[in-house]
């Protein structure tokens, strides 16, 4: 049976961990690499980083990151941020990236999911849609990082990227991101049971039974966090652990 | 001894690189790695690796345009019997046709056919993420345990003519070619370079086989 997936995710700024876990045995612990092997170790079935350098001239350092992080950690790597071009996602491949994932490029071009899809496959192409309720069973996007309002319809938009090509959705709930509260399965539970590929749910996630509601009332085929792992409340192991005894498949 | 891996701009080549890179250093005697899509370089090989993922056409086409790529790899694999490994898409492309954008011919190869899988509405397309493979005892699948699981990316599947030729298998929910094998050809549709340390067993167990 397919498994679902639980997939820590990394905010990297200026090829630094902004918040990263507190191991005990880490010896850099703003080192992505690190973090990154660590996650491989303890089971984690893919790994995100989340460049959120500001600057465009810092941007060479997540580079190196990726570069030594696909050497360490043999799981598929997806890398967003900042990714605004054919040539920015084909450095990220190149440098050892398994997957790209974009945010505000694709809304304001829709025709780059389009060409990135027909030149790299779609399993490459990740799109991340940052979406905020609006009203019933209705969520409107946000581009730049949650910064900027659009009038466009999240559903709508997930239906038109997953047929021009994306290989998944990485859905966010800009209402529930940061809150614990977990997931907003309403969202994710309309988008997922309305387009054919996967969803990765991402915002809000505060404790293990969250994970379990995003696969059984969201629908989601993976579960991404950050705080969560960073902080040490839980390890991937635990989640995976507390989603097995739930008869939930997950790679252990 | 050298291991050729093959460039032909695929995605996936990285990857797979550091991978081989990675099981090949702790092997007693490791093979000189090498990356081109020289003919000359390629025809020296004494195994092979096809890496690949995008669509069926699109990798076909690009190992065509480069001049005399193919041709030193017919020669190799099936002249001189080289060992052999295809991944995901370097693997599909041992078929002898595809039916994904239309229909394309493969290598012909092994025989059979590249078709779109066929999953009950709730089933995601791509069948992305890690699932369990059950195979046929094999020195290429040597300690590695029936249901482990690996690391599948696809929307298409080989479907072999010959049962004989499909190694293993996985499930969603109907049974997928998960390996392929026939003499010195090897291929997997999971990607071995991203399922940890069990698709690093079946890159060791690769650079370990001498096919008969």
């Amino acid at each position: 049976m397919l498994k679902k997936r639980i997939i820590p995710c990394l905010d990297v700024d200026r090829g630094r961990v902004v918040k990263g876990v507190n191991f005990v045995d880490l010896i850099d612990a703003g080192d992505p690499v690190e973090q990154a092997k660590i996650y491989n170790s303890e089971g984690a079935d893919e790994l995100c980083f989340l460049d959120i350098t500001a600057s465009s001239d810092d941007r060479e350092t997540l580079f190196e990151v990726v570069k030594k992080t696909a050497e360490n950690c043999f799981i598929p790597l997806t890398v967003g941020g900042g990714v605004r071009t054919i040539d920015d996602i084909s450095r990220l491949l190149h440098h050892g990236a398994d997957k790209v994932s974009i945010n505000t490029a694709a809304v304001e071009n829709i025709d780059l999911v389009a060409k990135a899809a027909k030149k790299y496959g779609s399993s490459t192409i990740v799109i991340a849609v940052d979406a905020k309720k609006n009203g019933d069973n209705s969520w409107n996007i946000f581009t730049h990082g949650g910064r900027k309002p659009t009038d466009i319809d999240a559903l709508e938009y997930c239906i038109e990227v997953a047929n021009l090509g994306a290989g998944e959705i990485l859905l966010t709930s800009m209402d529930r991101d940061g809150t614990k509260k977990g997931f907003d399965n309403e969202l994710l539970s309309t988008v997922s049971s309305s387009i054919d590929i996967p969803v990765i749910a991402s915002g809000g996630v505060g404790n293990l039974e969250h994970f379990v509601e995003g696969v059984l009332k969201g629908g989601a085929s993976a579960l991404l966090a950050a705080s969560i792992f960073h902080f040490g409340e839980y390890s991937i192991k635990d989640v995976k652990t507390y989603l097995a005894e739930q008869n939930i498949a997950v790679r252990i | 001894m050298k291991l050729v891996i093959i460039n032909y701009g695929s995605g996936n080549l990285h990857s797979v690189h550091k991978a081989f890179e990675a099981v090949n250093n702790n092997l007693e005697n490791p093979y000189e790695i090498i990356v081109t899509n020289t003919p000359s370089e390629i025809l020296n090989a004494d195994k092979l690796v096809l890496p690949g993922v995008g669509a069926f056409q699109d990798c076909k086409n690009a190992i065509h345009k480069i001049d005399g790529l193919f041709e030193s790899l017919e020669q190799l694999v099936i002249g001189e019997k080289k060992a052999f490994m295809g991944i995901c898409v370097g693997m599909q492309l041992l078929a002898e046709k595809s039916l994904e954008f239309g229909e394309c011919e493969g290598f012909g190869w092994i025989p059979g056919e590249v078709i779109k899988i066929e999953a009950p509405a709730d089933y995601k397309i791509p069948h992305m993420g890690w699932n369990e493979v059950t195979f046929r005892n094999h020195e290429l699948l040597n300690n590695i345990s029936q249901n482990t699981d690996f690391y599948f990316v696809h929307s298409y599947y080989f479907r072999t003519q010959k049962n004989e030729n499909c190694i293993a298998t996985t499930k969603y929910p109907n049974s997928i070619t998960a390996a392929v094998l026939k003499e010195n050809i090897f291929g997997t549709q999971f990607h071995p370079e991203k399922s940890h340390n069990n698709g690093k067993q079946i890159i060791t167990n690769f650079l370990e086989w001498e096919p008969s």
